[in-house]
């Protein structure tokens, strides 16, 4: 029933672009003071490198990436830095985090630039280097750090970039105005990075009720048509959510991300025109990403337009520049009002995900009315662009039936909103996914952290039970050393401890007692090898995939540790057996030979 | 012998009833064997619900010892880290009654932390961690990897320097969860700007207009 | 969660209560006709109904300590109460009614959670009781004698009868007027001998009693073509429901013309039309995939055919609905949309146990 090249679902809410376009992308005023948080970007925090008092130029890097994934920050004003204290940032809990406070006079603006690079001949290398140096990162709302994406060619062939210019959602008309105005740096921006992923062609999508910036793009591509990249424009009718990630690639290519997995998958790299023209200006002008484009708009501002702002300007400032009437201000959103965060106070800084903010009247959004009961109409699964059933969802997530939700693909759900966009009974569903996902997540943190601990235990429990073992065959080793020139009389006066008192020493009882050591010998080394086989398996298929980094590398550790309790078994059995078999060999010889019991023997059969 | 049966009435039903238990019976029994499931031992599933603490507070030394206690009968209420969550999960397994948790309540997951000026290096720690998560050598200070630690408390009574504290574990999972949404009936959250704003944002909002 | 909402800009109602009005709005032509063939019995069955609808919901609500206010304002026990009683012969006591109602809003609906935990349809449940437990009652249709002919039930005879204080069919205009049966009813029980046609040729019914059913369904069909059109359900449960119905019906009277009903004689008679588009379709007890719900519709149409020809009551749609209710959790396990970026659909739920995942 779906089209191959289309999403199922999909709901068309009122634009409300009309306002913020008007107008040319206004540069807004040097703040005073600014505060960078340092995570404004998907992965982990950065970790500051200046001290308080330092000063600072514009673009100089105050924090620097953390870990595989994360991204440097950069001084967006020049001046000093006067704070690093936790300050609240956007957040729908309006949680507090590391700041950097920066103040300026208002007026100086020292730019501490990069070298300037020629994408065309620079190394792959430098350009990861640059994009890493600059703090580039998705700007279209989600702020996954640009380098990373960039270097997904090691583990993925791409075979198509995306510009994803859709900007499906109501209000935001930051993608729109920066096509509009620099589609040229966009499209550059599109061939350095199709370059760096080696993709071999470009297909901007965007729906098409922008049509100044569709014009401004032909006119982009007819410019640069001496390029070796195949550049498309590609424009669709408007629906959300035709600019989520996913739907876009299907919509154009036809192709469907795999469930839990990557656009590279299939692939496909999707950016956002935003982030194409930061990326650009980091190589081209050695420009840091310290500003970008934001729409401000809702019908609290009197002059709502695009502006480029600094990072970390307060969004009152912004607001206020913008004419803003807090009398009739109701609610702030921070991005589009379907996926957008509600902001408590005015006071926060501009970070790089904010690519709106809608200063809205009451009426404008009113809140939201009382949650009535599921009737099972049935809205929601015609508007899902996913194909779940948001109404079964909902059940489950009420009823905290984690495993039924994820059965029913909950981890599928783009959090677009669309469900709730029409439900009738005014259930907000994404919080319930919301809600659910964050606790099946966390449980599954938590039943990986119990495995780990028990392995680590297991492993403890085997190293203590060979040193033992060892230490054993060892001291047996010098009492049968010590005890063959001095006859046998020694051998009865020194039971072996744990051995038990079935069976006096007879040859056919130690016998079996080799034999069933020997098996368990045997399973031990089996053991020993199937370990060895499922990390290499692991550790292969997360080389050639790869995705969820993180987890596979916790997943290897506990595999070695697996292996290695494995072989202290195996170790701790083969000394036994050694042991065992000097025991078995003196038994021979003479009628009292020592041995260990078997009981303990068997215990360590696994 | 037919008619004699059927002339005694209570016989006939006696036998017919023989007849059918034996037959069914027979038929369970082979379908039980040649259909049977592989079944985890039962103590695999109680040590999988346990949280691998390793703490001991049960009294067994470990989870896998005490999960095959449970199995042989022991009570399941013993495992103050698993907290109520895992006796219900144990009683939901088991079919037995949840009762309530013997021993205090573990609020917040827990982690070991060696003030290390404090340390002597006498290796007690390292012996009693279930896990080998504590790093150091003799006359060395010793330093416990965070995300190893399981909070069991095991290494607290042998220190002979009472030099490690007990802090909240400190992972992003546990920083904030979205809540659920109450439900029907109940207006879902919204983040209204306050009228009753703090005055200095009307002060910025001025000199920013001027300026 | 989105902050918009389709309320701000379509013309689809989206608001629980609104969605129950424009139901309500929707029987309007349905119930109108019924009252111009069957007289004012059927406008006090609705009635009664609604307002015990509403009242039980009330003391429920009360009772289970509930907020009273918000709950009502969503309407759907009136939706409830309007359906039953138009699903009543015109004229039904005063306590039966109530029991109906009883059986609907307290027991169907409110033992089970209230709205949107009910897994049957309330109003089925109502009316299967009262035809399961009062079939004399529940079997007699007025004869059309219209809305204002002197034939029919006078004011004071409908209210002595509606209240029970007249003793009931033997009194009043006698049982000439009320012992009408409606063509379904008669067509079941023609006697063998006797051909369709011959059945048809000996007029077995009052005057213009086929037609006041056609006009009904044809009434019922309109209200349906407004919830469709305002979006308000599907078109896969109607549709799948008459469809199977068609299929099935055309099939025997293919097969032997002379003792079974055309197809248009079954979707015309009797509950069919009303039940495809009103009552089947209640999102709480039906299937809730699209792909569900063209098995749910199916399935209905299938089990009121095989009522109706070979089961003990003329007409099948609440047994119908109730049976396909039961099913509703096992279709909806079966026919899970395929979700984006997954090969292929889920099909029920897996039990993972944990050897599975040792073994995977």
């Amino acid at each position: 029933m779906v089209k191959a090249f289309d999403f199922p679902g999909g709901i068309h809410p009122p634009a409300r672009k009309a306002a913020s376009t008007q107008h040319p992308i206004a540069t807004a005023a040097l703040p005073r003071r600014v505060m960078l948080p340092l995570g404004q970007h998907v992965g982990q925090p950065a970790e500051p490198c200046v001290a308080v008092g330092q000063r600072v130029a514009t673009g100089t890097r105050v924090a620097r990436a953390q870990g595989l994934i994360s991204a440097d920050v950069h001084a967006s004003i020049t001046g000093e830095v006067i704070a690093i204290e936790p300050y609240p940032v956007p957040h729908p809990a309006g949680l507090n985090e590391l700041c950097i406070v920066i103040e300026g006079d208002g007026i100086r603006d020292d730019w501490a630039l990069l070298p300037s690079l020629d994408w065309h001949s620079a190394a792959d290398d430098t350009l990861y280097a640059r994009l890493n140096a600059s703090g580039v990162v998705g700007l279209g709302g989600a702020g996954f750090p640009t380098q990373v994406k960039a270097r997904v060619r090691e583990r993925h062939a791409i075979d198509t970039l995306i510009v994803n210019a859709a900007e499906c959602e109501p209000y935001i008309s930051a993608d729109d105005m920066t096509l509009r105005e620099h589609a040229a740096d966009v499209l550059e921006g599109a061939r350095l990075i199709a370059r760096l992923s080696g993709a071999q062609r470009i297909i901007i999508g965007i729906e098409n009720d922008k049509p100044e910036a569709i014009s401004a793009l032909n006119r982009a591509i007819a410019a640069a048509n001496t390029e070796t990249v195949e550049v498309t424009l590609k424009d669709f009718p408007a629906r959300y959510p035709s600019g989520g990630e996913k739907q876009l690639i299907k919509r154009l290519l036809g192709r469907e991300v795999p469930s839990r997995g990557l656009p590279a998958d299939v692939g496909v790299l999707c950016h956002n025109p935003g982030t194409l023209r930061a990326a650009l200006q980091a190589v081209r002008d050695g420009r840091p990403l310290v500003s970008r484009i934001v729409t401000l708009t809702g019908e609290a501002l009197t002059r709502p337009g695009n502006v480029e702002a600094r990072l970390g300007t307060p969004m009152i400032e912004l607001l206020a520049a913008a004419g803003l009437d807090e009398a009739r201000l109701a609610r702030l959103v921070m991005g589009g009002p379907m996926m957008g965060i509600e902001l408590s106070r005015l006071e926060l800084p501009l970070v790089k995900s904010s690519n709106c903010l809608i200063a809205a009247t009451l009426d404008e959004l009113p809140p939201p009315p009382v949650e009535q009961p599921c009737i099972r109409c049935g809205a929601c699964e015609d508007a899902c662009p996913a194909g779940l059933l948001p109404q079964q969802l909902y059940w489950f997530a009420k009823s905290r039936e984690h495993d039924k939700a994820e059965l029913f693909n909950l981890f599928d759900c783009i959090e677009c909103g669309a469900c709730s966009f029409v439900c009738p009974s005014h259930i907000p569903l994404v919080d319930y996914y919301r809600a659910a996902k964050s606790e099946i997540r966390a449980q599954a943190f938590e039943a990986r952290k119990a495995e780990h601990a028990k392995h680590r235990f297991e492993f403890r429990q085997a190293r203590i039970e060979r040193e033992a073992a060892e230490k054993e065959a060892r001291r047996q080793a010098r009492a049968q050393a010590a005890k063959r020139p001095s006859g046998i009389a020694a051998n009865s006066t020194t039971p072996v401890p744990g051995s038990t008192g079935r069976g006096h020493d007879q040859p056919a009882a130690a016998d079996t007692d080799l034999k069933s050591l020997r098996i368990a010998q045997a399973a031990a080394k089996a053991a020993v090898r199937k370990a060895e086989k499922v990390l290499a398996r692991v550790s292969q298929s997360t080389g050639s995939k790869g995705q969820q980094q993180g987890q596979s590398d916790g997943e290897i550790e506990d595999l070695e540790v697996q292996l290695a309790t494995a072989r202290e078994n195996l170790a701790a059995i083969e000394a036994r057996l050694a042991a065992a078999k000097d025991a078995a060999a003196d038994a021979t010889q003479e009628p009292a030979p020592q041995r260990r019991s078997p009981d303990t023997d068997q215990e360590r059969t696994p | 012998m037919l008619e004699w049966i059927n002339d005694h009435g209570m016989l006939a039903a006696i036998f017919a009833l023989a007849g059918l238990s034996v037959a069914f019976g027979a038929l369970l029994g082979y379908a039980g064997e040649r259909f049977r499931v592989e079944d985890d031992p039962v103590v695999e599933r109680i040590d999988a619900l346990l949280p691998q603490t390793q703490c001991g507070q049960c009294g067994y030394p470990g989870c896998k010892p005490y999960a095959e206690a449970i199995s042989q009968g022991d009570v399941i209420n013993k495992c103050p880290p698993g907290g109520d969550a895992t006796i219900a999960a144990l009683a939901d397994l088991l079919g037995r009654e949840a009762t309530p948790l013997d021993g205090e309540a573990q609020d917040a997951p827990r982690v070991a932390y060696i003030r290390e000026d404090e340390c002597i290096g006498c290796t007690k720690c390292i012996q009693a961690c279930p896990v080998d998560a504590i790093l150091g050598a003799a006359k060395h200070m010793h330093t416990v990897i965070a995300d190893e630690c399981t909070g069991c408390d095991l290494c607290l009574d042998p220190c002979p320097v009472d030099c490690i504290d007990m802090i909240p574990r400190d992972d992003d999972v546990d920083a904030w969860r979205p809540p659920l949404p109450a439900g029907p009936g109940h207006r879902p959250t919204a983040l209204l700007i306050a009228s009753d704003r703090a005055q200095p944002s009307h002060t910025t909002r001025q000199e920013a207009s001027h300026g | 969660m989105s902050l918009m909402h389709q309320s701000q800009v379509s013309r689809q109602p989206t608001d629980t209560g609104r969605v129950m009005t424009w139901l309500l709005l929707a029987t309007l032509p349905g119930i109108a006709t019924l009252t111009w063939h069957f007289g004012l019995g059927v406008l006090s069955n609705v009635l009664l109904a609604g307002a015990f609808a509403a009242g039980l919901e009330a003391l429920v609500l009360r009772l289970r300590r509930r907020t009273v206010r918000p709950v009502l304002a969503d309407n759907s026990a009136l939706v409830t109460g309007v359906l039953l009683g138009a699903s009543l012969p015109p004229g039904t006591s005063l306590w039966l009614i109530l029991v109906g109602m009883v059986a609907a809003i307290v027991v169907a609906k409110q033992l089970y959670g209230g709205l949107g935990q009910n897994p049957f349809n309330p109003a089925m449940v109502g009316y299967a009781l009262l035809l399961i437990s009062f079939p004399a009652a529940m079997t007699q249709w007025a004869a059309p004698h219209g809305l204002l002919s002197p034939d029919g039930l006078s004011l004071g005879e409908l209210l002595a009868r509606v209240t029970g204080t007249s003793s009931g069919m033997n009194s009043g205009t006698g049982v000439d007027a009320w012992s009408g049966a409606t063509p379904l009813d008669a067509f079941k029980h023609k006697p063998d001998a006797l051909l369709a046609s011959e059945f048809w040729a000996s007029n077995p019914l009052p005057d213009g009693t086929q037609a006041a059913w056609r006009n009904v369904a044809l009434a019922w069909l309109a209200g349906g073509a407004l919830l469709l059109y305002k979006r308000l359900i599907g078109w896969q449960i109607p549709l799948s429901m008459l469809a199977a119905m068609g299929v099935l019906a055309s099939f025997l009277y293919a097969v032997d013309p002379s003792h079974h009903g055309s197809p248009a004689f079954h979707w015309l008679n009797g509950a069919a039309v009303f039940g495809a588009f009103f009552i089947a379709t209640d999102p709480v007890s039906a299937a809730t995939s699209r792909k569900g719900k063209l098995y749910y519709g199916a399935g209905i149409g299938v089990l009121v055919m095989l009522i109706r020809e070979t089961g003990a009551y003329p007409d099948a749609v609440a047994f119908a609905v109730l049976l396909m209710n039961f099913t509703v959790p096992f279709i909806d396990y079966y026919t899970q949309p395929r979700t984006q970026g997954h090969a292929r659909p889920n099909r029920g739920i897996k039990v993972t146990r944990l050897d599975d995942e040792e073994a995977s």
